[in-house]
């Protein structure tokens, strides 16, 4: 009836005028807690690095943003400050013998400066093991004008590294969607924060539903679904500027985005067959080809590391599972063998691991499957844990999971010993994506 | 408090009048009652519920057409044989009327991922529209879209929340 095409109408030009409110920081903030530690973290103290600028240091100091990286990453256990004999900024001044009394096993110092050029800071800092009173680590790091967060989670990321052999993804970002409200008053939000989820900011806001964030890999384009026009369509935004661009909104579904890992194909699901498909996109001619073709859903594609394969989820043997096709096209081999139902793979950055939402009745739990050796490890306890996102560095999962009826984010230690908890303090988080270094 | 005791005494007494009296006189007293609304009806033509072709039982509870919801078993889209007769009864409408135009919304319940519940939702909508289709409605006239889980009606994490989400509701965009 006409009246029901004026809503429609209404419901449209409301739906822009929200998207109209591009851009815009978020109150709330996400706040993290280990849920499960480990026992075995290691003893480290960051010491307060001295401040060389003018003026006074900013609240969050580089120290207390280093200790709280290193602390989320459950592997070391950071001293308090008020515990610490002294606050020593140079080599010759740690007393080895008292930070081993003291049961440290390592000891980070340092200081921010102003570079010669007057712009900007350099923090300098140094990494000592305690007991063989070795220097492990002496670097300077240099970032721009109000980027001293970001530096604080470069050093985070090389003392990460210096002491696990594997790099940090500290200075790496997060993607994930948010709903607010309840029934048609429900407001959604893609947003985009640094890893400890500090600095939220919404690239996009609207009040149709929002899903499946997925980052280009140079870490400045996301691409997205949005049932903004009423049916779902896929965006690729950039970040910084919020241009976007609509890829895809053709009948039926359009979902499921994903970049392969050089950045110049997008792989997707559309149903303009009838049914769920996967396809891949060339992201300069525009040009999309069916990879793969069954009367089943076919959907949630994701890359091999080295491009040369799509992973994704099927129910064409009845339950959805995880099946691997040639990006180019050509016969799917089934992958997970095990398990009543497994779906949104995540592939590790090494690419011999499958991170999934594995279901069991009625609980969903992130379960990760070795490739090579063919079986599953469960991670989370469940009970509705999904959208799996390696960390780029592969140490960590994130995921969405409830408490009570309300979304959450948690992470997940890639072997399972250590979970923590990311808190917003309002509405619905979930749909998480973790971003690949930015460099 | 006087005076609110003699009102019932008089309508006690009234109404033992009236009882003795009614034996013979009820014939008439219903018929003067019911005098009224049949005036009112007959204003229009009895609407028969199970002509679904008259849009005004759209807003007839007493009609197939006024439900607008059909409902599913988890992981599945077959529709159920309780929900065929209001699928039917739309059918009719279609058939009935070419310029009708509706969006079948599928919605899943939030168990699974998101992506896979936007494949069961349209695999859903498009299980009524096929059965609408046999039915004699036109392809034309219905657009399937998937929802997956992002609108739930009922937000509880139990069974009968879960079945309340499982749907395809029946959207007219033209009648």
């Amino acid at each position: 009836m006409v009246i029901d095409n004026v809503n429609r109408l209404a419901r449209r030009i409301l739906a822009f005028a929200f998207l109209l409110s591009l851009a815009g920081t978020v109150q709330a903030q996400l706040q993290i807690e280990i849920v499960d530690g480990n026992p075995s973290a290691l003893p480290i103290a960051v010491v307060p690095f001295e401040w060389l600028e003018e003026g006074y240091p900013p609240i969050d100091t580089v120290e207390q943003i280093v200790a709280n990286d290193l602390y989320r990453s459950g592997l070391f256990d950071p001293m308090a400050v008020e515990d610490m004999p002294d606050r020593p900024a140079d080599a010759e001044g740690i007393r080895f013998g008292t930070w081993r009394l003291l049961q440290v096993d390592y000891i980070v110092i340092g200081k921010v400066r102003t570079p010669a050029d007057g712009q900007g800071h350099e923090i300098h800092y140094q990494l000592f093991d305690v007991h063989k009173q070795e220097r492990l680590l002496s670097r300077i790091t240099t970032v721009g004008p109000g980027d001293l967060r970001f530096g604080a989670h470069k050093v985070s990321d090389s003392i990460y590294e210096a002491l696990t052999g594997v790099p940090g993804a500290f200075s790496t970002r997060i993607a994930y969607v948010t709903a607010t409200g309840t029934g048609g008053e429900t407001h959604y939000e893609l947003v985009v924060a640094d890893a400890d989820g500090f600095g939220p900011q919404s690239i996009v806001g609207s009040p149709e539903p929002l899903l499946s964030p997925a980052w280009s890999p140079d870490g400045r384009r996301l691409a997205y679904v949005s049932f903004e026009q009423g049916n779902s369509a896929i965006y690729v935004q950039d970040v910084a500027t919020g241009a976007r661009e609509l890829v895809s909104s053709g009948k039926g579904i359009n979902g499921a985005p994903a970049f392969s890992p050089d950045g110049s194909k997008l792989a997707l699901t559309l149903s303009r067959t009838g049914n769920p498909e996967i396809y891949v996109r060339d992201m300069a001619s525009g040009l999309t080809k069916q990879i793969v073709q069954h009367w089943s859903i076919d959907t949630e594609p994701a890359w091999s590391p080295d491009g040369r394969y799509v992973y994704f989820t099927s129910d064409r043997a009845g339950r959805p599972q995880i099946y691997k096709v040639p990006a180019g096209g050509g016969n799917p081999e089934r992958v997970t063998l095990e398990g009543e139902y497994n779906a949104r793979a995540s592939i590790s950055p090494d690419g011999r691991k499958i991170a999934v939402a594995q279901g069991k009745g009625n609980e969903y739990r992130i379960a990760v499957w070795d490739i090579e050796s063919e079986r599953f490890t469960i991670l989370t306890p469940g009970r509705m844990d999904e959208s799996p996102s390696y960390a780029p560095n592969g140490s960590m999962i994130l995921y969405a999971t409830r408490e009570g009826d309300r979304g959450v984010l948690s992470a997940v230690s890639a072997d399972g010993s250590v979970r923590t908890r990311l808190i917003l303090s309002e509405g619905d988080v979930r749909e998480p994506a973790w971003s690949p270094v930015i460099r | 408090m006087k005076s609110a005791w003699r009102l019932t005494l008089a309508l006690m007494i009234t109404f033992t009048f009236a009882a003795c009296k009614s034996t013979p006189e009820p014939v008439d007293e219903p018929a003067q009652v019911e005098e009224k609304p049949p005036v009112q009806v007959d204003t229009k033509p009895a609407l028969d519920p199970r002509d679904y072709t008259n849009a005004d039982n759209f807003d007839n509870p007493e009609s197939l057409l006024s439900k607008r919801v059909i409902y599913f078993d988890f992981d599945k889209s077959t529709v159920l044989p309780q929900y065929r007769p209001i699928v039917e009864a739309h059918a009719a409408y279609l058939a009935s009327s070419s310029s009708a135009r509706m969006t079948l919304e599928g919605h899943a319940d939030e168990r699974g991922t998101r992506e896979y519940n936007l494949g069961l939702g349209e695999r859903r909508g498009n299980a009524v529209s096929g059965l609408m289709s046999a039915q004699g409605g036109r392809g034309s006239q219905m657009n399937v879209v998937s929802y997956g889980e992002e609108r739930p009606t009922c937000r509880v994490s139990d069974e009968e929340c879960w079945a309340m989400n499982r749907r395809v509701e029946i959207v007219y965009t033209a009648r």
